[in-house]
């Protein structure tokens, strides 16, 4: 559903910066919409901030990729078996596998895409109303909803365009280094990796634009934004630990169903992170060998087969993780949205 | 109604319990300059806002080219161009990209737009900065360019809000020249708002004194005078000598002189019509020298002045 949307905007992006614009008097509102999401896109692209994330981003990922692929020919010299290889998704390891010199690929998309997200969106309308740009904007024949909904459209865009590029990259540069083709369904897997990616950074970046609208200062949506982000990462699995400790009292537990019970209201408190559900559906994703998120009774794991999951059984696996994650987002974008829609223009 | 392009029509405003703007009826014909005077916080923005369409009025209704504003704000913003107080531009792009931008908002074809530009940025003298980016423009610069960013969608009215707040006088003086010439030439429809009464005096038609979101009185300066004052609206500036105590009372005797005021060699005469003839020939016959006769006009200033002391004595603060 959202591929089939971006590729609808990426299209009249595309088809708007080919045309002229005026060139239809009729269709007024898309026109002066797309030419704020052009706007923006460049703006976006020659901002500081965004050049020197991108950096950033280009250059760990590819120091994650060497590492992977010395790890990965590693163990390649010494597999016995050729067949084995194409049977155990070799390739999506170049985006798990670290050496423990440098973290992985989803480690530091999952660590720095927050980051891209909440830079591309913290200033998103404080920067126009502190710069006065907004009551001029406004008093030009567009409905007010333009402003918002195409500051969100060009991040997207970009972030979609970077995360597709990188995520190519990254493939291109791993069959060149190590010889292997990935398979179809290898490749299925990277594509909704990078679609999860981009759903996960437009969470960020949707909670970065409702705090450029709630505060007045480009400053504080910032660091609220980064405070959340910080508190997700950091120190929402310590309290959770903390609060499992307690859960957990071997002293406490009578029952083996009990320890179960515990456990899953555990995973669930963790499942309130965005960072955590980004984390389990990659882990899915990218290795297909993981059957479960949760525990598994023995009765369970009877009599199954031991072979990874095929790319639909993982899917269904991830699926309330991607559909909270873009509840979590749309419900951003609406409180913003709302907010922006009944605020006030005026500067001051 | 053909008249009159902007149309309001008892429109209120209220945040929480406090008027912003309140029961404001208000018309304005094509091709005026109308002034909208007031101090701080009088409600002149909301106004303009709600005009725009970017407010709602809490109550009555607003008609800018024929178009209603609460229901059809963009209708009236294709046709209406607003400078507003505060006002910014992207400070990384150019006057000349910033104004491409907003063609572009406004539909504007990318040749025609080009076009525009380079004659409005011509026309407000701005043609040697026009690839400088605008962070480095002036307080001046950004404002005549905000008046060219007005102007390049064409439009019928255009909307200033404290346009010469923050320029030097000289500034001023070319700015205000700007607007007059494009209201003249071009028939566009200046609604601007200011506090500073001179500055509004010299080019506007009509003027409308606005305080606490009321409308207090509206029309052109001595209309205004009148309604504000009810008399002692001439007053004539008389240097003469010698002033004996006999003209004085000849001249205090005088029809419609309401008071007469002495400080050295001058006469300060309050009148309800214009009687400088009588006087300079009263004084004339005297046989005292007229060395200076004028009739001193009420600026705005005085206006304005003279209702705030009346509404502090009132109280009504």
């Amino acid at each position: 559903m959202d591929l089939a949307n971006k590729k609808e905007q990426v299209k009249d992006f595309f088809s708007g910066l080919v045309k002229p614009s005026g060139s239809a008097a009729t269709n007024t509102n898309t026109q002066a919409f797309w030419a704020i999401v052009r706007k923006e896109f460049t703006d976006n692209l020659r901002s500081w901030r965004i050049i020197i994330l991108l950096l950033i981003i280009l250059l760990t990922s590819f120091g994650s990729l060497y590492t992977a692929v010395t790890t990965i020919s590693d163990t390649l010299e010494n597999a016995e078996e050729v067949d084995q290889i194409g049977q155990s998704y070799l390739f999506l390891t170049i985006f798990t596998t670290s050496d423990g010199t440098l973290p992985s690929f989803i480690t530091f998309v999952g660590f720095l895409g927050p980051l891209f997200g909440i830079a591309l969106g913290f200033d998103a309308i404080s920067s126009e109303r502190s710069r006065g740009t907004l009551s001029r904007l406004m008093a030009h024949p567009i409905p007010r909803d333009s402003v918002l909904n195409a500051k969100f459209v060009s991040a997207l865009l970009l972030n979609t365009i970077l995360f597709f590029s990188l995520g190519f990259l990254v493939t291109a540069l791993g069959i060149l280094l190590l010889g292997i083709p990935p398979t179809g369904e290898e490749f299925t897997r990277i594509v909704c990796f990078l679609l999860l990616c981009i759903v996960y950074i437009a969470f960020w970046l949707n909670l970065a634009i409702l705090f450029s609208t709630v505060f007045k200062n480009s400053a504080t949506a910032a660091l609220s934004g980064i405070a959340v982000w910080l508190f997700f990462n950091v120190f929402y699995s310590i309290i959770v630990r903390l609060f499992s400790n307690s859960l957990l009292n071997p002293e406490s537990i009578t029952d083996p169903t009990q320890v179960v019970d515990h456990q899953e209201t555990i995973l669930n408190l963790m499942r309130l992170s965005p960072n955590h559900l980004f984390n389990e559906s990659t882990t899915i994703l990218l290795s297909p060998t993981v059957r479960s998120l949760g525990p598994l009774t023995m009765e369970q794991t009877a009599g199954a087969v031991v072979s990874p999951l095929p790319l639909s059984q993982s899917l269904l696996l991830i699926w309330p993780q991607l559909t909270g994650l873009i509840a979590a987002t749309m419900i951003c974008f609406a409180i913003a949205y709302i907010l922006f829609m009944r605020q006030e223009i005026r500067t001051n | 109604m053909t008249a009159s392009i902007i149309e309001i029509n008892d429109v209120t405003k209220q945040y929480d319990e406090q008027y912003a703007v309140n029961q404001l009826s208000l018309s304005i014909p094509r091709g005026e300059i109308f002034g909208l005077l007031g101090p701080n916080g009088a409600g002149k923005t909301t106004t303009i806002l709600m005009l725009l369409g970017l407010i709602e009025p809490t109550n009555g209704s607003i008609h800018v080219c024929g178009f209603d504003s609460i229901r059809n704000p963009i209708d009236v913003k294709r046709r209406v161009g607003y400078l507003p107080d505060n006002l910014g531009f992207y400070h990384h792009m150019t006057g000349f990209e910033n104004l491409l931008y907003t063609a572009e908002l406004n539909n504007i074809s990318r040749e025609i737009a080009e076009k525009r530009a380079y004659d409005l940025l011509e026309k407000v003298n701005l043609s040697e900065s026009a690839h400088k980016k605008t962070g480095k423009y002036s307080r001046g610069m950004k404002q005549r360019l905000g008046l060219a960013d007005v102007l390049i969608k064409n439009p019928e009215i255009i909307i200033l809000d404290e346009p010469t707040l923050g320029i030097d006088p000289e500034g001023v003086r070319e700015l205000l020249h700007l607007i007059k010439t494009l209201n003249k030439e071009e028939g566009i429809t200046v609604l601007l708002s200011s506090h500073q009464l001179h500055q509004v005096q010299q080019i506007c038609d009509r003027v409308g004194v606005f305080v606490e979101g009321k409308l207090l009185a509206e029309g052109n300066i001595t209309e205004l005078a009148r309604q504000l004052f009810k008399q002692d609206t001439f007053v004539t500036v008389v240097q003469a000598s010698p002033l004996k105590e006999e003209l004085m009372k000849k001249i205090r005797q005088t029809d419609y002189v309401t008071n007469v005021k002495k400080n050295g060699n001058e006469l300060e005469v309050y009148s309800k019509q214009d009687i400088s003839s009588v006087i300079s020939q009263l004084i004339i016959k005297s046989g005292a020298k007229l060395y200076q006769l004028t009739n001193k006009h009420f600026g705005l200033d005085e206006i304005y002045h003279r209702y705030f002391e009346g509404r502090e004595q009132h109280g009504s603060r």
